[in-house]
């Protein structure tokens, strides 16, 4: 039987860039295919070419044996095609019917809508494939897994044979993440096939059948979760060995640098997002915050760096209290930040590279005097740490946009780490960045500790967090729900936790 | 390090070959837009214009008629038509060629430099409209840098007038080198002021500038309206104020009939000064990082609000000043139809020259030489006035949406807006 899916020859480019090159692809009938590779390895650009949202510059596409053109995502979803996009494409203030429906709308009398006719089929769809999910609920009430679900529903609803997922994990907890798998499973058991995007190794190896990896727009090799390791995994996808695990030494504690007391902060809506939240941070240690996204971390580091104005409670840094400083003296109090989304906090992606590298010096000598800005110290300045940092970029003078993700992160931390700082602040500091970026990012992260810098590292990715901490906090509605030591931390634990789920015994939490 | 290049540098590689002649010689650093793109679309205004010339003049379109029975007639009618309306835009704004020759003649024979003078008055006169222009231009493209819409150059133009021309008839028996600078520094800091109204209204509320600035223009053309016709009027009762002491004007730079002034020189040093100000100090780097991403300008430390109330009123100041050279310079008292849009057409002037100072010049003195030439266009080839505010539309329209020129002339631009498809793939 000819494959559900096959793709020969896929190429791709946009201007200057190749992004698919002649790609083979096959997906059987009833399996789960990971796809996996680094950012920027064009797997979301061949996902979006199969979802018609791209047109693809050569190659064919065969469903079923048969050659399809596929123009838009009309095409793709009259193939059978769906996608569950890593961002949600639903309507907040619509009920999960609604959403679903939309679209393709089941009427009474061709203009009144049929919604019972369209909840009937949700409620069918999701006892079929185990995806339990009010119909009549309000999707901004639903919590994010749920959404994916409608998202799911949404899909099986226009009754898509092949299902695509982009970065389903990104947003979830690990528990939840397990109950997508469970969805996945009766997905592929009832018939349907899926492709999944990653870059997550574990996860390829625990849910996919067939693995294929990505790699600068090539497909580097097709495997099963039998015959690869992480390591062989990882290899494929970088080209050369790489070390997932940093190693530590142990730390050498030295004073409180960062302390907060009692903290309540408010988010932009006017509600309480960090909720008495206290932390000490000490020289020569990594505090991680683990919590899923939206759980008050934003609005915490905020905080902390003068971004946000602090509804009551008290921070100090050296013994300094900052509770209202201006974000300029908190970063001269020796507070270096890195912000949760880079382009949007971090950079000025017009800015040259040059610029940005002194984003937040420029004012200071040798970059200034008096008003006058000094541009040769600020190159001067700016080749060293384009060369220190290994930031990849032809010229220091090219607009920071031309740059990778990965580079333009590389230009905030040599920023950040250029000048003498006491407490490191970074927020998912390698949020969508490749393996070797991220391998090099904890490894500077890590030589900052050791030199006796105390970190706060806030980040919803677990592997992250275990990996670089010493101690574990996990955050849940704006609450600390625990702070313990990194060795006595699991994923279950943590997971737990990160669901808000209290352990029992309070005695276990130390402080 | 990962052993994958900078995307950049594939893009730089592998764009090569691809380029047609126009994008080898444009294109070079991805600068497109900052070049090609507004001569691309003063040249296709040039050709829209001539379509427009020739189908509303009578005679064309009657040639047109009948053009089967003479198709030669017909096209060559059309092309004397559009020929002499350009070269009377031409001569209009840069003067005869034979009559600079001529009078180049009779100063070498006779040593007599009026008709030299009288054969170059157009460009002066072209420059005369420039300056304000320039000024105007560089208000609007300082509060672009800024993120800032100032829409208001039109009203502070006004007020730097209105106060300029009072500090220059009220005052009497100063030197020129104290009268002159006050009047000028009055009309400054009337724009200013004027300008940072609708700037601190931002900083504190949020109120869109582009609102205020443009009640702003209200408030300063019935203020106007108001002091001519009363405080400030001419003793006689006429709408205008009193002519401003010698003391103040600006001087010209060459006799009579030349009026070009010192206003011009003031214009491009002041364009200089804007450079410096933006790209060499450390407050014109803070307006450009507000300008180009407020949230990663409060990351590092700077005062955004500040910032913006700051940007309002030096592009009100350069309004003001605007206002201030054309009445010291030029008019030497306030009327109510003191400005003819300058202040409006420095939106375009900005926009066509990409918010940089070099482009505000280049592009106000497109601006000041069509204008000039538009009345001897419509005196020698019956072509009316309002022709030139076409082509100055179209060239906007052209620069506002660049994809259209990339469409007419195939272009396939590298520039930073692709960045967005780059980033999406991956």
């Amino acid at each position: 039987m000819a494959p559900v899916l096959e793709l020969r020859g896929v190429s791709k480019s946009f201007p200057g860039v190749l992004a698919n090159d002649n790609i083979d692809l096959t997906l059987n009938q009833g399996e789960i295919l990971a796809l996996l590779g680094e950012n920027g390895a064009g797997k979301t650009t061949l996902m979006n070419i199969l979802y018609g949202l791209y047109t693809l510059d050569d190659g064919e596409i065969f469903i079923r044996g048969q050659e399809v053109d596929i123009h838009d995502s009309n095409d793709a979803i009259e193939q059978g095609i769906g996608m569950v996009h890593q961002h949600f494409m639903l309507v907040p203030v619509f009920t999960v019917t609604e959403n679903v429906m939309l679209g393709v709308e089941s009427t009474r009398a061709g203009v009144f809508l049929d919604r019972e006719t369209a909840a009937k089929r949700i409620r069918e769809i999701s006892s079929r494939f185990g995806l339990q999910v009010d119909p009549n609920a309000m999707i901004e009430d639903l919590p994010v897994g749920i959404q994916q679900r409608v998202e799911i529903i949404k899909i099986l609803y226009r009754e898509a044979e092949i299902l695509i997922f982009d970065e389903p994990t990104a947003v979830l907890t690990p528990q939840e993440a397990e109950e997508l798998f469970k969805v996945f499973r009766s997905l592929v058991d009832q018939g349907k096939s899926l492709i999944f995007i990653t870059h997550k190794l574990k996860e390829v190896l625990a849910i996919a059948d067939r693995i294929a990896v990505l790699r600068d727009g090539r497909l580097a090799g097709v495997t099963t979760p039998k015959e690869a390791t992480e390591a062989s995994l990882a290899k494929m996808m970088v080209g050369r060995e790489v070390i997932l695990r940093v190693d530590k030494k142990p730390p050498q504690l030295g004073e409180v640098v960062l302390e907060v007391e009692n903290l309540r902060v408010q988010d932009e809506r006017g509600l309480r997002a960090v909720d008495d939240v206290s932390l000490q941070v000490r020289e020569g240690e990594v505090l991680g915050i683990a919590g899923v996204q939206g759980n008050g971390q934003t609005e915490l580091v905020e905080a902390l760096v003068g971004l946000r104005k602090i509804e009551s409670g008290m921070v100090k840094i050296l013994g300094k209290d900052t509770t209202h400083a201006l974000p300029r003296e908190i970063t001269e109090a020796g507070t270096a930040h890195v912000p949760e989304d880079r382009q949007q906090d971090g950079l000025v992606l017009s800015f040259p590279v040059v610029d940005n590298l002194v984003l937040n010096t420029y004012y200071l000598p040798p970059f200034a005097k008096g008003i006058s800005l000094k541009h040769d110290e600020i190159e001067k300045a700016g080749l060293k740490r384009v060369e220190l940092f290994d930031i990849r970029t032809p010229s220091i003078f090219l607009p920071t946009s031309n740059l990778s993700g990965g580079n333009q992160q590389k230009v905030i931390v040599a920023r950040e780490f250029s000048r003498p700082i006491r407490l490191l602040i970074a927020s998912q500091p390698t949020r969508g960045l490749d393996i070797g970026s991220i391998e090099y990012i904890h490894r500077r992260i890590l030589q900052k500790r050791d030199e006796g810098c105390a970190v706060l590292l806030v980040s919803p990715e677990l592997d992250e967090i275990m990996g670089l901490s010493d101690r574990i906090a996990v955050i849940f509605e704006g609450n600390i729900l625990g702070i313990m030591p990194a060795d006595e931390a699991t994923k279950e634990r943590l997971g737990l936790l990160m669901a808000g789920i209290q352990e029992k015994e309070p005695a276990a939490v130390v402080a | 390090m990962s052993e994958k290049p900078a995307i950049s540098e594939t893009a730089e590689t592998t764009a090569e070959p691809k380029r047609n002649f126009l994008q080898r010689i444009f294109v070079r650093s991805g600068k497109f837009s900052s070049l090609l793109l507004p001569i691309l679309a003063v040249f296709s205004a040039l050709v829209i214009g001539a379509i427009i010339i020739a189908v509303s003049t009578p005679d064309v379109l009657s040639a047109w008629k009948g053009l089967f029975q003479d198709p030669l007639g017909a096209l060559s009618i059309t092309w004397i038509t559009v020929r002499d309306a350009y070269a009377a835009l031409l001569e209009g704004s840069f003067g005869q060629p034979t009559r600079i020759v001529e009078a180049f003649e009779t100063w070498r024979a006779t040593g007599e430099t009026r008709p030299l003078l009288d054969a170059f008055r157009p460009i002066s006169e072209s420059l005369v409209l420039t300056t304000p222009y320039i000024f105007a231009g560089l208000a609007v493209a300082l509060g672009f840098r800024g993120g800032l819409f100032n829409i208001g150059a039109e009203g502070q133009l006004f007020v730097g007038g209105l106060a300029s021309a009072l500090v220059g008839y009220s005052l009497t028996n100063l030197p020129w080198y104290v009268h002159l600078p006050l009047a000028l520094l009055a009309g400054i800091a009337a724009g200013a002021i004027w300008g940072a109204i609708p700037g601190f209204l931002k900083a504190r509320t949020g109120a869109h500038e582009v609102i205020n600035t443009i009640m702003m223009n209200y408030v300063a053309f019935r203020l106007t309206d108001y002091l001519l016709l009363g405080p400030m009027s001419r003793p006689d009762g006429m709408p205008m104020t009193p002519l401003i002491s010698p003391n103040a004007y600006l001087p010209t730079l060459f006799p009579t009939p030349m009026r070009v002034h010192v206003g011009f020189l003031l214009s491009l040093a002041v364009a200089g000064l804007v450079y410096w100000f933006l790209w060499k100090t450390t407050l014109g780097m803070e307006i450009r990082m507000v300008g180009a991403n407020p949230k990663a300008a409060r990351y590092s430390g700077v005062r955004v609000s500040s910032i913006i109330v700051l940007t309002m009123a030096l592009s009100g100041a350069l309004g003001g000043l605007a206002g201030a050279s054309q009445i010291l310079g030029v008019d030497h008292q306030m009327v109510r139809t003191f400005s003819s849009g300058f202040g409006f057409d420095s939106i375009a002037l900005a926009l066509l020259g990409n918010s940089h100072p070099v482009g505000v010049v280049l592009a106000s003195l497109l601006f000041g030489f069509m204008r000039a030439g538009a009345a001897r266009m419509q005196s020698l080839a019956n072509v009316p006035v309002e022709i030139i505010r076409i082509l100055q539309a179209i060239v906007i329209i052209f620069v506002a949406a660049p994809e259209i020129m990339r469409g007419i002339y195939r272009l396939k631009a590298i520039r930073k807006g692709e960045g967005a498809i780059k980033r999406g793939w991956g």
